[in-house]
C-alpha cells in the first residue's frame, strides 16, 4: 500500500483501537485510566485511553513490521533519508545510538568538546577514544562556536584511524559549521559523518534555514522533534542515509531501548511529522518572523545584543539559524542566568536557558505576537530596574579542557573525592555542568585546572543550576587516585 | 420570539439581556466584535461575547476611570489611553479645555470603526484635533515612552484575550517610566467579587504595588459587569488620591456628570472590609 504524507499510520491505529473498544487484560494496569482516578483526571481520559502496551494492531518498536515501520517510512522520508527510527529515550538516545553505531571500545572518534553530555556519556559506554577538536570562541560574547575546517581537517590527518567525526549543528545558540565540506572531508577519509542536530528538526521542513544533515551528505542525524517539531517532551528521532546499515542500528538501538515504548511518544512523533511535512513552511516562516520582529526590538532597547547572521565568518560560524532568539546580556550588567532569574521571578517569563553571558529565549508557532512584546518589554524593564555598569563582568565562557584520560577511564578509574576548591591539578572522573544546555564544563578524564574552578564558582554565584558531580550540592568532586599533583 | 445575550459570569452564574436585534457581528484579527440593541440597556457592545458597554451604564465607567485622576492631577496636559476603542475616555477627557494632547492606543482598529458607526454616543469625540490615535499593542507603544505623560488611562478588557499584556508587571513598569513625576496611571481593575475575578485583581494589584509608590484602589457600581461591583487603580509616584484632589478647582470647571461628584470621589477609596483585606494580602 502507498504511503503519504498525509498519513500517520500510529495515530489511525490507535484511534482504530479506541472505537473497538478492547477489553485489556494487558499491562498497563491502570486499565485505560480506570484504575488510577486521580491520574486520569489529571491528564483527561483521552490521554490515558491510548497509553497502551504493543501489541499486534499496534507493531512493536523494538521490532517494527506494521504500523511502526510505515511510520518510520514517512518519517524517513520527510527528512530526506533512507531510513529513520521512532526513538522514545530522547535525543539522547538518539546521539547514543549513533556513537555506538560508529565505534567500538578503542576506536577513535572526532568531536568538538562543547557536544552535550549525552555524547561523552556515549564514549564511556562504548569506550571509544574522544580525539577534540576545540571550537572557535567568539571572545566578546564568549560563546563556542562551530567546527572550523582547517582544524577538523588537522584532526582527521593526525588521526586518519578515527571511525567517524560528530559534529553539533546548530549548536544551541544556533551556530552552523560548514557542513557540506566536513562531511565530503571524512568521507574522503572514510569517516562517518555523525550529527547531533537535536535544535534544527526546522531545517528540514523551512525555508531559508542552514543546510540540514541530510541534504549536506551526512551518514546518521540525531533530532529532536520534540524541540522545534511541536512532538511530547522525550520523543526524537534518529535518521540516517543510504550507506548505513538500518537493520544493526537496530540492534544497536534495542541494547539500551524501553521494551515498553510509550504510545503517547509515538503517535505524537508520528502527528508531528505528518504536520510539519504538510505545513512545516508556513508554520517555520511565522516562527522566523517573530524571532526576527523580536530581535530588532531587542536590539532597540540598547545594551543588549540579539544576534544573528551578520556574525557569520565562513568559517567557524558557516551560517545562522534565525529562529533562535540568543541575546548577549552582559553589556547591561547582568549575566545571562540573572536575566533568566529575572524574567522568571518578577515577569512570569520562563525562558530557555541563561549562561554567563547569554540568554536563549525559545521561540516556536505556538508562541502569539502579544507574548513576544511581553518578552522585549520585561527586558527593557529589567534593564531600567536592575541594570548596572557592565564592568567586572566575566566574560569567558568557553574553557578549552587538557584530557588526560578517555572518559571511560577515567570514570571507571579509582578515586577520590576533593573538596572541588582542593581540586585543582587533578584529574576529575565525572561531569561537571550547567543545565540547560548541558554542555560539559568538566568532563571525565579531564585535568582540573584554577580557571575552571574560578568558573564553577562564579556561575554558581550567579545562580545556574550545576549538575553531574556525585556530591549532589557540587562542593566535592572525584578525581583520579593515582595522579600525581603537577 | 425570544432572542438573549448571554454572559456566563462565572461557571455557575449567567447574565442575561433580551435583545431587541443584533446590528453588528464581525471578527477581527484580534476578536469578535458584536453590537446588539436592547430595551433595558439600550446599545451594547460585546467583545469575545464579553460585556464592554452598554448606552445605559456606560456613563459611570467612563466618568470614574476618567475624572478620578483629572481631579487629582495639578495639571494634567498630556494624556495616553490604551485600550478604549469605545470612545468614552476620550469623550470625558475632551471636555477639559486645559488637556493638550491625547494620545489613544487601541490594537483593533476594528473596535474604533464599529464604534464609530453604531456607537456614536461614545465614540463621538475620537475626531477631536487633539486626539492622536495609534493602531497597535499598549504593551509596545508604551515600551518607548519615556517621562512624556500627565496621566496614563489603562481601559483594558479582561486579563486573558488580547488585553492580558495590560495586567502584567513589565506594562506597569513601562507605565512608570512613561510618567513624568507626579504623573498618575489609572486602569480596570476587575471586580472583587467572583473568586476567579478577584485572584485576577489581587494579582494585578501587587504588580502595580511593586511598580509604584502610591497605590490605591477606588470602586464604582456598574451594574452590568460581573456582580456589578467594579474597581479601578490608582497608581501615581507622588499624588495622593485623596488628599491631593482639589475639589474647589474641578467644581470650577463646571462639568456636568451623571455619577461622578468630588464628594463621591473621596468616599469611592473607601472599600469594604473584604476587599481591604484582599488589597492587603498582596501589599
Amino acid at each position: 500500500m502507498a504511503l503519504y504524507q498525509t498519513d500517520a499510520p500510529i495515530y489511525e491505529a490507535l484511534r482504530k483501537l479506541r472505537r473497538m473498544r478492547v477489553v485489556p487484560f494487558d499491562v498497563p494496569g491502570h486499565k485505560r485510566g480506570r484504575g488510577n482516578m486521580e491520574l486520569t483526571e489529571f491528564l483527561g481520559e483521552d490521554c490515558m485511553n491510548v497509553d497502551v502496551n504493543s501489541m499486534k494492531p499496534l507493531d512493536n518498536l523494538c521490532h517494527p513490521v506494521s504500523v511502526i515501520r510505515d511510520a518510520e517510512t514517512l518519517a524517513a522520508q520527510a527528512f530526506h533519508a533512507a531510513s529513520a527510527f521512532f526513538m522514545v529515550g530522547g535525543t539522547t538516545s538518539a546521539v547514543q545510538s549513533m556513537i555506538m553505531y560508529a565505534c567500538k571500545s578503542g576506536d577513535k572518534i572526532i568531536m568538538p568538546r562543547n557536544v552535550h553530555r549525552s555524547a561523552i556519556n556515549a564514549l564511556i559506554l562504548t569506550g571509544a577514544v574522544p580525539v577534540y577538536v576545540n571550537p572557535d570562541v567568539n571572545a566578546q560574547l564568549g560563546i563556542a562556536l562551530g567546527m572550523s575546517l582547517a582544524q577538523v581537517e588537522q584532526a582527521i590527518l593526525e588521526n586518519p584511524d578515527a571511525k567517524a567525526i560528530m559534529v553539533n549543528n546548530p549548536t544551541y545558540y544556533g551556530i552552523c559549521s560548514d557542513l557540506r565540506r566536513i562531511t565530503k572531508l571524512a568521507h574522503e577519509h572514510n569517516m562517518l559523518v555523525l550529527v547531533d542536530e537535536a535544535h534544527g528538526t526546522h531545517f528540514y521542513f523551512g525555508e531559508n534555514f542552514p543546510v540540514s544533515a541530510m541534504d549536506a551528505g551526512a551518514d546518521i542525524t540525531s533530532v529532536s522533534m520534540h524541540k522545534s517539531g511541536g512532538s511530547l517532551t522525550q520523543s526524537s528521532f534518529l535518521i540516517m542515509g543510504k550507506s548505513v546499515n538500518s537493520d544493526y542500528m537496530r540492534q544497536i538501538i534495542n541494547l539500551t531501548q524501553t521494551t515498553s515504548a510509550s504510545y503517547l511518544l509515538l503517535s505524537s512523533l508520528d502527528i508531528s511529522r505528518k504536520r510539519l511535512a504538510l505545513m512545516g513552511r508556513d508554520i517555520f516562516a511565522e516562527t522566523i518572523e517573530m524571532a526576527e520582529y523580536a530581535r530588532s526590538e531587542i536590539n532597540s532597547i540598547g545594551g543588549y545584543y540579539a544576534y544573528s547572521k551578520e556574525l557569520i565568518n565562513g568559517d567557524s560560524i558557516f551560517d545562522f539559524d534565525v529562529s533562535k532568539l540568543s541575546v548577549y546580556t552582559l553589556p547591561v550588567g547582568l549575566a545571562g542566568i540573572e536575566v533568566y532569574d529575572y524574567l522568571r521571578d518578577e515577569y512570569d517569563i520562563q525562558i530557555e536557558f541563561g549562561d554567563i553571558g547569554n540568554i536563549l529565549a525559545y521561540i516556536s508557532v505556538g508562541d502569539r505576537k502579544r507574548d513576544i512584546e511581553r518578552l522585549i518589554s520585561a527586558l527593557s524593564e529589567i534593564k531600567r530596574r536592575f541594570g548596572r555598569s557592565g564592568a567586572d563582568m566575566l566574560t569567558q565562557e568557553y574553557i578549552s579542557p587538557i584530557v588526560a584520560e578517555t572518559p571511560r577511564t577515567a570514570f571507571y578509574a579509582d578515586k577520590v573525592s576533593l573538596p572541588l576548591n582542593e581540586a585543582s591539578g587533578h584529574v576529575c572522573t565525572e561531569f561537571v555542568m550547567c543545565y540547560p544546555p548541558g554542555i560539559p564544563i568538566l568532563a571525565p578524564g579531564e585535568l582540573v585546572t584554577k580557571e575552571i574552578i574560578e568558573y564553577i564558582n562564579y556561575a554558581r554565584e550567579k545562580g545556574c543550576q550545576l549538575t553531574g558531580t556525585e556530591d549532589i550540592n557540587i562542593e566535592r568532586l572525584n578525581v583520579l587516585k593515582q595522579h600525581n599533583k603537577e | 420570539m425570544e432572542l438573549w445575550f448571554t454572559e456566563r459570569h462565572t461557571p455557575n452564574v449567567k447574565f442575561s439581556i433580551k435583545v431587541d436585534r443584533q446590528l453588528y457581528s464581525g471578527n477581527s484579527e484580534f476578536q469578535r466584535i458584536d453590537v446588539f440593541d436592547s430595551k433595558e440597556f439600550g446599545r451594547f457592545l460585546t467583545l469575545d461575547g464579553y460585556m464592554m458597554l452598554t448606552e445605559k451604564d456606560e456613563f459611570i465607567y467612563h466618568e470614574m476611570i476618567t475624572h478620578v485622576p483629572m481631579a487629582v492631577h495639578p495639571d494634567p496636559k498630556n494624556i495616553l489611553v490604551i485600550g478604549a476603542g469605545d470612545g468614552g475616555v476620550i469623550r470625558e477627557l475632551t471636555r477639559y479645555p486645559g488637556v493638550e494632547s491625547i494620545d489613544l492606543v487601541e490594537i483593533d482598529e476594528l473596535v474604533v470603526e464599529v464604534c464609530r458607526k453604531y456607537l456614536p454616543s461614545t465614540a463621538c469625540r475620537l475626531d477631536d484635533k487633539r486626539v492622536n490615535i495609534y493602531y497597535e499593542d499598549g504593551v509596545k507603544f508604551i515600551r518607548r515612552c519615556e517621562n512624556k505623560y500627565d496621566i496614563i488611562i489603562v481601559d483594558s478588557t479582561d486579563p486573558f484575550g488580547p488585553g492580558e499584556g495590560l495586567f502584567t508587571k513589565e506594562f506597569y513598569g513601562s507605565c512608570s517610566k512613561a510618567l513624568r513625576e507626579n504623573g498618575v496611571m489609572v486602569n480596570q481593575h476587575e471586580s472583587p467579587f467572583y473568586s476567579e475575578d478577584a485572584a485576577a485583581m489581587q494579582r494585578s494589584h501587587k504588580r502595580i504595588v511593586d511598580s509604584f509608590p502610591i497605590s490605591r484602589v477606588y470602586q464604582a457600581h456598574i451594574p452590568t459587569y460581573p456582580s456589578g461591583h467594579w474597581l479601578f487603580g490608582f497608581a501615581s509616584k507622588k499624588c495622593h488620591p485623596v488628599h491631593d484632589l482639589n475639589s474647589a478647582k474641578w467644581n470650577m470647571l463646571g462639568l456636568k456628570t451623571g455619577y461622578y461628584n468630588t464628594k463621591l470621589h473621596a468616599g469611592a477609596f473607601s472599600l469594604p472590609n473584604y476587599v481591604e483585606e484582599m488589597l492587603r494580602d498582596v501589599e
